[in-house]
């Protein structure tokens, strides 16, 4: 770590592994509510529950993207942050609002659409933080050293607020309603914070490997190219059965198809760059989480979005618990994950630490991959005979949820592995490792 | 990485391309929305279809159902229910069945998938109900295949 308003960053590490944890805590909860339906009180109805689940996701995963950036900006631009003062308001203000949201999901106050439920108060509250951080980022970069990665993270950075606008463009035609919503929730995961994904992993892989940066900045163009091609009109996979015309089945079926793509480059990316570059860098695990996420979100992008994404197929798997595996492995793998390598990169830098309890971190990665993988494999088990069962034999929904109730104890099972490994990872990144351990392997790190 | 790409022209590409695909989406977006208008959504949409609209987002309902297979895989589909509730035949007697059911939830079967209780009053009722109505005439290229 070169410059001091880096450490603003902690404060958004910290608040995201918050986030995580409340969203892990509603993830068990709702996954409970599948096999036991009475087991909470009326106050915390399934509905409730996923909201809260999804918006600490997405809020976790959003607050981690902005430390990363306020990490990597001063050291890419190679000058201080514009304001750290502004970066420390706009954490409080966001982590409040959150709060604020979450308290307010409990007493009933939402309103909107999935993943929107916000309050309009809130929402705009949320424009106000992103604002603050792409006037703050934005003269950072202006005043330093521009590179590849900068722009490329600015640039997502920039999509991902100007496409929650239409988060306020809500038609009182149902079709028209959700053919917009798609351009915050895809154009958003499917399109610009891949932007940021990408962005991030080069720079961890400049960091770790010493690659040269020429080299590893021509590969973020062609990944990032290949995201945007592909994810533009991808979204037309979204388009099939809402009302909108049939030419959406092809277009979104072959460019859709071709999204596995950029994950597929990031794999030969992270991997051509670990055996290419000569750097023995001491923290094993943000190298483990960098391949790691590389790995898995080439699986729960690419290969779960693939799976269900051409429109023959989509018309029996769409709206069945298929969906919600690949949703479960995609998040997993190329979000959390990125995050959680930029984490156990960053913080052991921002805590004056070498990296240190760095086998349990690594026991978490194991754990967590493994738990996420086998929820997935049951949610994909009881999506396909749902979708046999519903779709093609016709049985009724609730005829048919009976039949799935092992899968849905297994995701449970598979969710308290999860848990455990969350808290071990937080364990890992916030609590001291044993000292003398810590001066050991300090005086190995060559950098 | 290929030598003879150099880095500029990699940008390039990567802006060129993405500006391009851009506006072609664009143009099919609003090519759609004047599709989704005449053509898909021929049911007017009244102040009552509007108004259910509004309860559906109030309540988030679509934290637990789907409408045309997106929201949560909790509930059953929707965009189905009123054809379901045979208001295809009789419009009066499918209204009162689907205002029932909601008013009598939660059902608090041990084992079964709960729905909360919705303060309603009968005019919110009414309009939800037309809503969901006004949801099942939608041309949704025949999705769903059964169920």
């Amino acid at each position: 770590m070169k410059y001091e308003s880096q450490n603003v960053a902690r404060l958004y590490f910290t608040g995201a592994m918050v986030l995580f944890a409340l969203q892990i805590v509603f993830g068990l909860l709702g996954a409970t509510l599948y096999v036991v339906p009475t087991a909470l009180p009326d106050f915390l109805p399934f509905s409730v529950v996923r909201m809260i689940h999804t918006n600490a996701l997405i809020i976790w995963l959003l607050m981690g993207f902005f430390g990363a950036t306020y990490y990597l900006l001063p050291e890419e631009a190679e000058t201080e942050l514009h304001s750290p003062f502004l970066a420390k308001l706009q954490f409080w203000l966001f982590f409040g609002a959150a709060v604020a949201a979450v308290v307010g999901y409990l007493f009933g106050y939402y309103d909107g659409r999935s993943y929107l439920e916000q309050p309009m108060y809130i929402k705009l509250g949320i424009v106000v933080v992103a604002l603050i951080f792409l006037y703050n980022c934005s003269m950072t970069v202006l005043k330093g050293r521009k590179t590849v990665i900068s722009n490329i993270l600015l640039l997502g950075l920039w999509g991902i607020a100007v496409f929650f606008l239409f988060a306020f463009y809500n038609p009182t035609s149902i079709v028209l309603d959700k053919m917009f919503w798609w351009w915050v929730v895809h154009l958003w995961v499917e399109g610009v914070w891949e932007l940021v994904m990408a962005a991030i992993l080069a720079f961890l892989m400049i960091k770790l490997t010493g690659v040269d940066r020429e080299v590893i900045e021509k590969w973020l163009y062609v990944i990032v190219g290949l995201a945007l091609f592909s994810g533009i009109l991808g979204t037309g996979h979204h388009y099939y059965w809402i009302g909108l015309p049939a030419y959406w089945q092809w277009i979104g079926s072959v460019f859709s198809a071709l999204e596995i793509l950029p994950f597929f480059a990031m794999v030969i990316f992270t991997f051509t760059m670990v055996y290419k570059g000569g750097r023995d860098h001491p923290n094993k695990a943000a190298l483990l989480w960098s391949l790691g996420c590389s790995v898995m979100a080439f699986f729960g992008a690419g290969v779960w979005g693939f799976m269900h994404t051409l429109a023959p197929i989509n018309e029996y798997s769409h709206g069945t618990q298929v969906t919600a595996a690949h949703a479960h492995l995609a998040f997993f793998g190329a979000y959390a994950m990125v995050n959680l390598a930029m984490i156990t990169y960053a913080m052991p830098q921002l805590l004056k630490r070498a990296p240190y309890n760095q086998i349990l971190n690594m026991w978490s990665f194991w754990l967590m991959t493994s738990g996420v993988a086998f929820m997935t494999f049951a949610l994909t088990f009881a999506g396909v005979v749902q979708t046999h069962l519903e779709r093609v034999l016709g049985m009724t929904y609730m005829e048919v949820q009976e039949q799935l109730g092992l899968f849905y104890w297994m995701r449970l099972g598979a969710g308290g592995v999860v848990a455990l490994s969350v808290l071990m990872f937080i364990a890992s990144v916030l609590l001291p490792g044993r000292e003398a351990k810590a001066r050991r392997i300090g005086l190995q790190a060559a950098e | 990485m290929a030598e003879h790409l150099t880095k500029s022209a990699a940008r390039n590409i990567f802006y060129g391309g993405s500006l391009f695909f851009f506006v072609i989406f664009v143009g099919l977006v609003a090519q759609s929305f004047h599709y989704a208008t005449t053509v898909s959504e021929t049911d007017p949409i009244t102040p009552a279809v509007a108004h259910g609209k509004r309860i559906w987002e109030r309540h988030a309902c679509f934290d637990c159902h789907t409408l045309f297979g997106e929201g949560a895989r909790f509930a059953p589909e929707l965009g189905h229910v009123w054809q379901r509730y045979g208001g295809l035949e009789d419009p009066d007697g499918a209204r009162d069945r689907l205002k029932d059911w909601i008013k009598s939830q939660p059902t608090r079967v041990e084992g079964r998938h709960q729905m909360p209780h919705f303060d309603l009053s009968e005019t919110e009722l009414d309009d939800l109900v037309e809503f969901l109505r006004h949801a099942s005439t939608i041309n949704t290229q025949n999705w769903p295949p059964k169920g």
